[in-house]
This record gives C-alpha cells, sequence and structure tokens, in this order.
C-alpha cells in the first residue's frame, strides 16, 4: 500500500492483510486480496472503483456484517473479525450507515424511521425524541413530511431521511453505500453539500464507497481505490494517474481519459 | 479420451454433486435451527413490542377469520352428509354427532387451519421479510444494533402461537355447526342424538391432542415462512431481486405444507 502524503489523525479503522471470496470451491472468487490500509479518524475518506471491485464488501466488512476469510478488521484497537455477536452489536453502536437505496422501513412514517434507532437504543422520553427528530428534519430541510411513507418520497428526500436516521444516535463514524446513485446531477451536487456541511458540523469520519468519479473527490480528504483487487491509496486525486499499481493506473486512464505514466 | 478413462472423473463429478448437494442441506437446516433458537430466546428477551404482537394477532389471527370460518363451514356440511351416508347404511345415524366432532378436532381442524394460515399468512409473512431482506432493511437494523429477531421475528411468532390454536377451536366450532346443518337440519337426522354422541365421544385426551397439534403447526409454519424469507439471499437456485421473493415464498408455503402434514401423522402415531 503507498499512501501519497501523510494525515494528522490515528486511523478509526484499519484493514490489515484483508481477503475476502465468494461463491462455492469450483467457482470461487477472490474479491480483496490481502488488502491493508486505514482511515483516519474525523476525516472523510471515500472508497472508489468500478462495479464488482468489493467497494460494498469492504463496507459490510466494516459493519461485520461478512467476516474476511482471513486478516484482521480493527475499529479503534477492537478486531471485529473475531468477534461474538453482543461484542459486535457494541462496536455497531459507534456507527451510522446510508445505504444505497436508503433502506427506510417501508410500513414506516419519515417519523418513525429517524426515531426508531431513539426508541430501539435510548431512554428518551417520547417528548424528548419528538423534539429531536424534530430538529434533525429541519436541520436536513425535511420540515412537513414527516407523515409521510418512503414511497412518497423522492430519490434524494430518500437519502436525507436515511441520513437523519443514521445520525441520530450520534455515530462516530458514518459510512455511505453509493450516496447518489439514482440522483440526477443538481440532486447529487446538493446531497454532497449536505453531506460536507454535516461532516463539519458533528465533526465524524466519513466513509464513502462510491462510483461518481471524479465527482466525488471533491468531499474527499483521502481517496482510496480499488481495481482488480489492487488497492492504493491518495490524499491528491491529481496523483491518482502515477500509483505503482498498474491496475489502478490502468483505471486511473479508464476513468480519468488521462494517460498513465 | 476414451470412455473408460473419462468415467473417474464423471463419477468424481457425481459423487462430488452429491456431497456439495448434503453440505447445502446441512448448512441450511443449521441456520434455520439457529434461525429458530435465536427467535424463540427473542420471545423472552424484554423489551417486548406489544404494538407489533398486537398488529400481528390482526393480521394472522382476526385477517383469517373468514377464510377459516367458509373453510370450517364447508368441511364440516361435506363431513355432515358423508358420514349421514356412510353410517345410514348401517342404521347409525346416531353416531353422526361424534364422527364429525372427533374428526374436526383431532385432524381436520388443526391440520385445515394451519394450511388456511400459512397459504395467507405464511406466505405473506415471508415475503414481507424477503423484501425487507433484499432491500437492506434487516441490514439497516443490525446496523443500529437492533436485534432483528427481537425486532421482527419475535412477534411474529407469538402471533401465530397465539392465533392458530384459536383458529383451530373456530374451525372446530363453525365446523361442528355445518356437520349439525348438514346432517341434523337437511337430512334428518336427530338433534338430541348428534348432540349426546358428540357429548359421550369427545374427551379431553382427543381436545388435548387437538390444541398440541395446533401449537406444533403454528410454530413449523411461522418458523418456515419467516425463515425462508430472512434466508432469501442464501437459498440455492432462488435467483436475484423480486424474482428470488416469489420463489422463495412459494417455496415457503409448499414446506410448511408438507410439514405440517407430516407432524399431523407423527403427532397423531405418538399421541393417539
Amino acid at each position: 500500500m503507498s499512501v501519497e502524503g501523510a494525515l494528522p489523525s490515528e486511523p478509526a479503522i484499519r484493514f490489515v492483510d484483508v481477503c475476502k471470496s465468494f461463491g462455492e470451491r469450483a467457482h470461487r472468487h477472490l474479491v480483496l486480496d490481502r488488502v491493508s490500509f486505514s482511515v483516519p479518524i474525523g476525516k472523510t475518506t471515500v472508497i472508489a472503483g468500478g462495479s464488482g471491485q468489493g467497494k460494498s464488501v469492504i463496507l459490510k466488512l466494516i459493519l461485520g456484517l461478512l467476516r474476511p476469510d482471513s486478516g484482521q478488521v480493527l475499529i479503534g484497537d477492537k478486531n471485529i473479525s473475531i468477534m461474538g455477536y453482543k461484542a459486535l452489536q457494541e462496536v455497531r453502536m459507534l456507527f451510522g450507515v446510508l445505504f444505497q437505496g436508503a433502506a427506510l422501513f417501508d410500513s414506516l412514517t419519515v417519523f418513525e424511521n429517524i426515531a426508531l434507532p431513539l426508541r430501539e437504543r435510548t431512554k428518551l422520553s417520547g417528548e424528548e425524541i419528538r423534539d429531536r427528530v424534530a430538529m434533525t428534519l429541519k436541520q436536513l430541510e425535511l420540515a412537513g413530511h414527516e407523515e409521510k411513507f418512503p414511497a412518497q418520497l423522492s430519490g434524494g428526500m430518500k437519502k436525507r431521511v436515511g441520513l437523519a436516521r443514521a445520525l441520530q444516535l450520534e455515530p462516530k463514524i458514518v459510512l455511505f453505500d453509493e450516496p447518489t446513485t439514482g440522483l440526477d446531477p443538481v440532486m447529487t451536487k446538493e446531497i454532497y453539500e449536505l453531506f460536507a456541511r454535516m461532516q463539519r458540523q458533528l465533526g465524524y469520519t466519513a466513509v464513502i464507497v462510491s462510483h461518481d468519479i471524479p465527482q466525488i473527490f471533491t468531499l474527499a480528504d483521502q481517496i482510496i481505490l480499488l481495481n482488480k483487487g489492487e488497492l492504493d491509496v491518495f490524499t491528491d486525486p491529481s496523483r491518482i494517474p502515477y500509483s505503482t499499481k498498474p491496475n489502478i493506473r490502468e483505471f486511473a486512464r479508464l476513468i480519468m481519459g488521462q494517460a498513465a505514466v | 479420451m476414451n470412455p473408460i478413462e473419462r468415467r473417474p472423473v464423471s463419477l468424481l463429478r457425481i459423487v462430488g454433486g452429491i456431497g456439495d448437494q448434503a453440505l447445502y442441506i446441512l448448512t441450511d437446516l443449521g441456520n434455520m435451527g439457529i434461525f429458530l433458537f435465536f427467535s424463540l430466546v427473542g420471545l423472552c428477551t424484554p423489551p417486548f413490542r406489544f404494538k407489533e404482537l398486537i398488529k400481528q394477532l390482526g393480521f394472522i389471527g382476526a385477517g383469517s377469520i373468514t377464510v377459516i370460518f367458509f373453510t370450517a363451514l364447508s368441511s364440516g356440511m361435506v363431513l355432515g352428509l358423508q358420514g349421514y351416508y356412510s353410517l345410514h347404511k348401517f342404521g347409525a345415524e346416531g353416531m353422526l354427532g361424534s364422527a364429525v366432532s372427533l374428526t374436526l378436532i383431532m385432524e381436520i381442524g388443526p391440520m385445515l387451519t394451519a394450511l388456511m394460515v400459512a397459504g395467507r399468512a405464511g406466505s405473506a409473512m415471508c415475503a414481507e421479510i424477503g423484501i425487507m431482506r433484499i432491500s437492506e432493511q434487516i441490514d439497516a437494523l443490525e446496523c443500529m444494533a437492533i436485534d432483528p429477531f427481537r425486532y421482527l421475528i419475535s412477534p411474529k411468532f407469538l402471533a401465530a402461537l397465539i392465533s392458530v390454536p384459536l383458529l383451530t377451536a373456530l374451525f372446530d366450532v363453525v365446523g361442528i355447526m355445518g356437520g349439525y346443518l348438514a346432517g341434523v337440519e337437511l337430512m334428518g337426522v336427530n338433534s338430541g342424538a348428534f348432540f349426546a354422541g358428540m357429548q359421550k365421544s369427545v374427551t379431553n385426551h382427543d381436545l388435548r391432542l387437538g390444541v398440541i397439534k395446533s401449537f406444533v403447526f403454528a410454530l413449523l409454519l411461522v418458523w418456515i415462512c419467516t425463515g425462508r424469507g430472512y434466508f432469501v439471499q442464501k437459498i440455492r437456485g432462488a435467483g436475484f431481486g423480486a424474482e428470488s421473493v416469489s420463489k422463495v415464498t412459494t417455496q415457503a408455503v409448499v414446506m410448511s405444507s408438507i410439514a405440517v402434514l407430516i407432524f399431523d401423522y407423527l403427532l397423531t402415531a405418538v399421541l393417539l
């Protein structure tokens, strides 16, 4: 792994020689091959790459929804690859997640969706929950939509409700899985501005998985590029074509239209 | 390559295929076993979701009353007519009440109730959980450190365990009414003989058998239907997306119906 420039903070997340493959024995497909990288605290890290390169797999490994075949996934100093269910539940309290399709509960209203983590994971009274949800709705310009169901919302509004729900428990790390898929360019820009604003306000560590290249780089303090099992880390997008990894150079050529050195 | 040289390779492939299928079935059974364990643990883990339980009781229980009523009425009337024609040959029409009530309480009531609930509510539960799985809603629960078993599955288990025995009782009562209508009102069997025969032949043991069956069938159908939905992405040959949910829902109803029929025989053989 090569790191272009140094980031000041200690790592919130660390992958050490992680391998992950899928499929049955005869058709096993190695998605991540001895992958190592760190995500610094309080910064925004963007994980980019083509479809099927393992970006979402990395998110699921961070959340403990998948276990690596070998290697370690560390959250702070805790190795979640070997954790039991209960310990994993405690670590998951550190996370907020915005899923690709927002993963809102169809049968709950916007208000109930946002209030769900507060109702289930805190001892706040009904009134306190109402106040907190109302404040978040206002912050994310969703006031007036409390009683709507997810099916009645536009794509951009669903993402905002998903973000509101993800931020309710004041997470230390927020993971975004393809947050602008299906949105038009204007809405995409609005969502990026919202992400940047919320990250500045709340100071969480953000990990964004996206294939929206190069637009997504505007949000990034650190960029992790994945292609054909290889991975490289950058702090400056202009350095991407100069990667030491051939597969990353090839990817850079394809996405940025620049000749690799 | 001649056929003799090819044979070991084909044989290996066949043996490998059988082993692979056996491993898949064992893994699937293991997953379903763990699923049942966590669902039952979720039943006893606070905080309890009373609102969700009431909602599920409404859906599984109250929502099934119409279909149970008509199935029971039709079954009871058919039993009354068939029973009358069989018993009439031996001049034993007075036994009609006994024959109808015992058949309904011990066999037809619990079995048909479970099959109807599997078809109506079981399929819906499987599809609901399956859609929640493929649209990442269950992953979202896990990411919020909310136990999906306690939040989502266990209220359905409890609602089925309460609803199915009550629906079975309703089935028995309506079925006996149907048998009375067909036997007494239509065919002219003596009303007193009908009820006296029923009172004389139905014992606590028969009622207990019906109740035990209804509990076991409820557990089987809710376990299989919610479990197949939960593991929709792990079921071999189910495909992806909406297609996988539709295939797995069909599979869940078929599997739970077969399980009910098999356990009906086993419980009768053991408990009769």
